[in-house]
């Protein structure tokens, strides 16, 4: 007897909560970006989990689309975070306010 | 050469862009050459044309140039006319503006080559608009010509405008004339929906086809040109702005301000003469203003001590003149004075100016006299001109007086539209008007030219005769206004014989109005001796007043017998000063609040408040942006849950 969707969603919903609670919670910019691949990485858990309730494969390549967008994101994210920690010696998200008003 | 017409008024317009594209910076002889050869080469064009025309045995030659309007049902061409009206003021518009350019060159050559360059590319411009307005052989092109020679007008009066008054006198010739302006479009409107058409032919036709359909709208459609014609011909209540019009060059009054622009709107009343034959009331209307006018102006010229005011109210007296004539129905009589009257009131005109010339600026009378000995040329021209303006027998300005007056008799006598009675009370108002007319010119010639010289030593060394270029076309216009009145013998002279070249070949344009009962031939000698005894009389009572042992005297006299007559009469009845505090005031009053009030306060204010209350609820909201990602983070997160929530529910 192979696993009901509703598992797999639940799983997803629980990964994309601990994801976006990582991203609102924490302060450093990289555990914010560990957050975001968390949430990814969640809704590709429940595009996989449809697409084999529905025998689809469509949902798979979505998967594949938005992991090559992922690597690219943390790709320019953490280059990012290298930048700012060049510059401002810290990476902690509250202090970067200075283009506030 | 009817073909070449067109270079009639092209070529002082490519004359006029000549100078204009030179940026003004020809040496005098080059702006000679350019203003005097384009409008000799105009004049001869125009000459050969009417030879032609006279030849040819057609009674209009039309040239359409080009399509200018086409805009559905309505279809305006840019169109010339030739016929015998047109070609009359073809005829004395072309040789009168050619003299006056050659007279300009003398009067102006003191001048500094760029001022020189830009008064005679004024002067080529208002002859290419003056020709425009005669040919047009629609409304709407004539109006064309109406506004350029207002321009004109405006540019060459405010010519030294560095003078405030000049510049004043411009302005307000300019905003005097739109009101009639404004009547004269909205006649033309009302001709477009009425008629269709605003062709002087096609009307013509329309009216003639189907009098009862158009009955309705003749009437304001010839009253609403007459508003146009009172603006441009300086008659009342708007003659005000011809006599400030003295501020200009001398040269420039002769031409525009009394030999051609101004008889305009004579000239258009003529020329829609088929409108204005088919309502009595716009007759009588263009008659009571012409009269009240002649009246008027002539009894404000017996105290003008400003040798060109003198001339201005009477030219503003003799347009009167002619508008009483076109109101009476004698279309051609009224012609036939606005082309006796260009040669005279030019040649009285340039002799003043020869007069200033030699004073050095003097215009006042009071400080000339005995000029006749320093200036003969002049002399002599002046009081030939004076003689045919007074309306002494054989000298052009009788005929065409006598024409007038005896044809608005005529009127009277005939009943003309039911109104009798007014053309009778007219006539007498303008033989009254005709011995003011005799008296103020004659005081004019004795005090400028006769008695001893009143003016400083200084200048009484200085007083000299004019130059050649300016006493030929002083001599040419003497005899003209001498010649020009033959043309137009009226058929009582001649004893019923009819000999009036004039009239005759005016008829098939615009014929007269016939009445009922016209004088008999007796009755028609009468008039003209009582109107030569008037003339008489005017001008041995300026004799009696200027001239000999004492002179001034009894005029002195009079004026302290009825200071308040002579103070009102002085100050010209104080006209301008009751437009001043009825008119420009107010205006004045209303263009400040509007621009204090409305503009600055209103306009401005509503533009200023939105934009205050723009930046205030930027100040507000910019708050909302923290600048803290996570804030953001979270606020995308609600939204999320928002529009999850939507979905759901």
């Amino acid at each position: 007897m192979p696993v009901p969707t509703t598992y797999f969603v639940l799983f997803a919903v629980a990964l994309f909560a601990i994801g976006a609670a990582g991203v609102l919670l924490r302060r450093s910019g990289i555990s914010i970006l560990l957050g975001i691949e968390l949430m990814l990485n969640a809704a590709n858990l429940a595009l996989v989990a449809f697409g084999r309730q529905r025998g689809s494969l469509d949902t798979q390549v979505f998967v594949f689309f938005v992991m090559a967008v992922a690597a690219a994101e943390v790709a320019v994210g953490l280059a990012l975070l290298v930048a700012i920690f060049r510059a401002r010696q810290s990476i902690d998200v509250d202090r970067l306010n200075v283009l506030r008003w | 050469m009817l073909d070449l017409l067109w270079l009639v008024p092209a070529l002082p317009l490519a004359g006029s862009v000549v100078l204009l594209a030179g940026a003004l910076r020809f040496s005098q002889r080059t702006t000679s050459a350019v203003a005097l050869g384009s409008t000799a080469l105009s004049l001869a064009v125009a000459l050969a044309a009417l030879l032609d025309f006279a030849g040819g045995h057609g009674a209009t030659f039309v040239q359409r140039l080009f399509s200018w309007i086409a805009a559905g049902d309505v279809a305006i061409e840019f169109t010339f006319r030739l016929d015998t009206l047109s070609a009359v003021m073809l005829f004395f518009v072309t040789f009168v503006g050619f003299l006056i350019h050659v007279y300009s060159v003398g009067y102006m050559h003191s001048e500094e080559p760029r001022a020189y360059a830009r008064y005679f590319a004024y002067l080529n411009l208002f002859m290419f608009a003056m020709l425009t307005l005669v040919l047009g052989a629609n409304l709407v092109v004539m109006f064309v010509g109406w506004e350029g020679v207002g321009l004109c007008s405006y540019l060459l009066i405010g010519f030294y405008f560095d003078r405030d008054y000049c510049a004043a006198a411009g302005q307000k010739a300019f905003i005097v004339n739109r009101i009639g302006d404004f009547g004269f479009l909205l006649a033309i409107f009302l001709a477009l929906k009425s008629f269709g058409t605003v062709d002087f032919a096609a009307m013509q036709q329309a009216i003639a086809s189907e009098p009862a359909r158009f009955a309705g709208v003749l009437t304001p459609i010839a009253l609403l040109l007459f508003l146009g014609a009172v603006g441009k011909s300086a008659q009342l209540p708007l003659y005000v702005w011809l006599p400030d019009a003295m501020a200009g060059p001398t040269p420039v009054s002769a031409l525009i301000h009394a030999a051609t622009m101004v008889t305009a709107g004579v000239y258009m009343v003529a020329r829609t003469n088929f409108v204005y034959r088919e309502s009595p009331v716009a007759l009588l209307v263009v008659a009571v203003v012409g009269g009240l006018t002649a009246f008027f102006a002539a009894t404000i010229g017996l105290a003008q001590n400003d040798i060109k005011k003198v001339l201005a109210y009477s030219t503003v007296s003799q347009l009167g003149y002619m508008f009483l004539a076109a109101g009476a129905g004698a279309f051609a009589a009224g012609i036939f004075h606005v082309f006796t009257h260009a040669f005279f009131k030019a040649c009285l005109f340039l002799g003043s100016g020869a007069v200033i010339h030699a004073m050095g600026g003097e215009q006042d009378m009071r400080r000339m006299g005995g000029l006749r000995k320093h200036l003969p040329t002049t002399y002599w021209t002046f009081m030939v001109a004076t003689l045919a303006i007074s309306g002494i027998p054989f000298f052009s300005g009788f005929f065409s007086k006598d024409e007038i007056l005896g044809k608005v008799f005529a009127a009277g006598v005939g009943d003309l539209g039911g109104f009798g009675s007014v053309y009778l009370a007219l006539w007498a108002l303008a033989v009254a008007a005709a011995f003011m007319t005799a008296f103020y010119m004659f005081r004019a010639v004795y005090m400028t030219f006769h008695g001893e010289f009143r003016g400083d030593p200084a200048t009484a060394h200085h007083l000299h005769e004019a130059p050649a270029s300016m006493t030929w076309p002083l001599r040419i216009l003497g005899v003209g206004s001498v010649v020009a009145g033959f043309l137009g013998v009226s058929t009582a002279l001649t004893f019923g014989r009819d000999m009036n070249w004039f009239e005759g070949i005016l008829h098939p344009i615009a014929p007269s109005l016939e009445v009922e009962h016209t004088p008999t031939l007796a009755g028609e000698w009468v008039l003209i001796l009582l109107s030569v005894a008037v003339a008489v009389a005017g001008i041995l009572l300026a004799r009696s007043f200027y001239s000999g042992a004492r002179a001034f005297e009894r005029p002195r006299r009079l004026a302290e017998r009825f200071p308040a007559v002579y103070s009102a009469v002085l100050n010209k009845y104080y006209v301008d000063e009751a437009y001043d505090r009825v008119a420009v005031k107010p205006l004045a009053g209303l263009a400040r609040f509007s621009w204090k009030g409305l503009d600055t306060v209103v306009i401005d204010g509503t533009l200023n408040a939105s934009a205050f209350f723009t930046e205030i609820a930027g100040d507000l909201l910019r708050f909302v942006q923290t600048g803290n990602v996570r804030n953001y983070a979270l606020l995308v997160l609600f939204g999320a849950l928002a529009a999850a929530a939507w979905l759901l529910l």
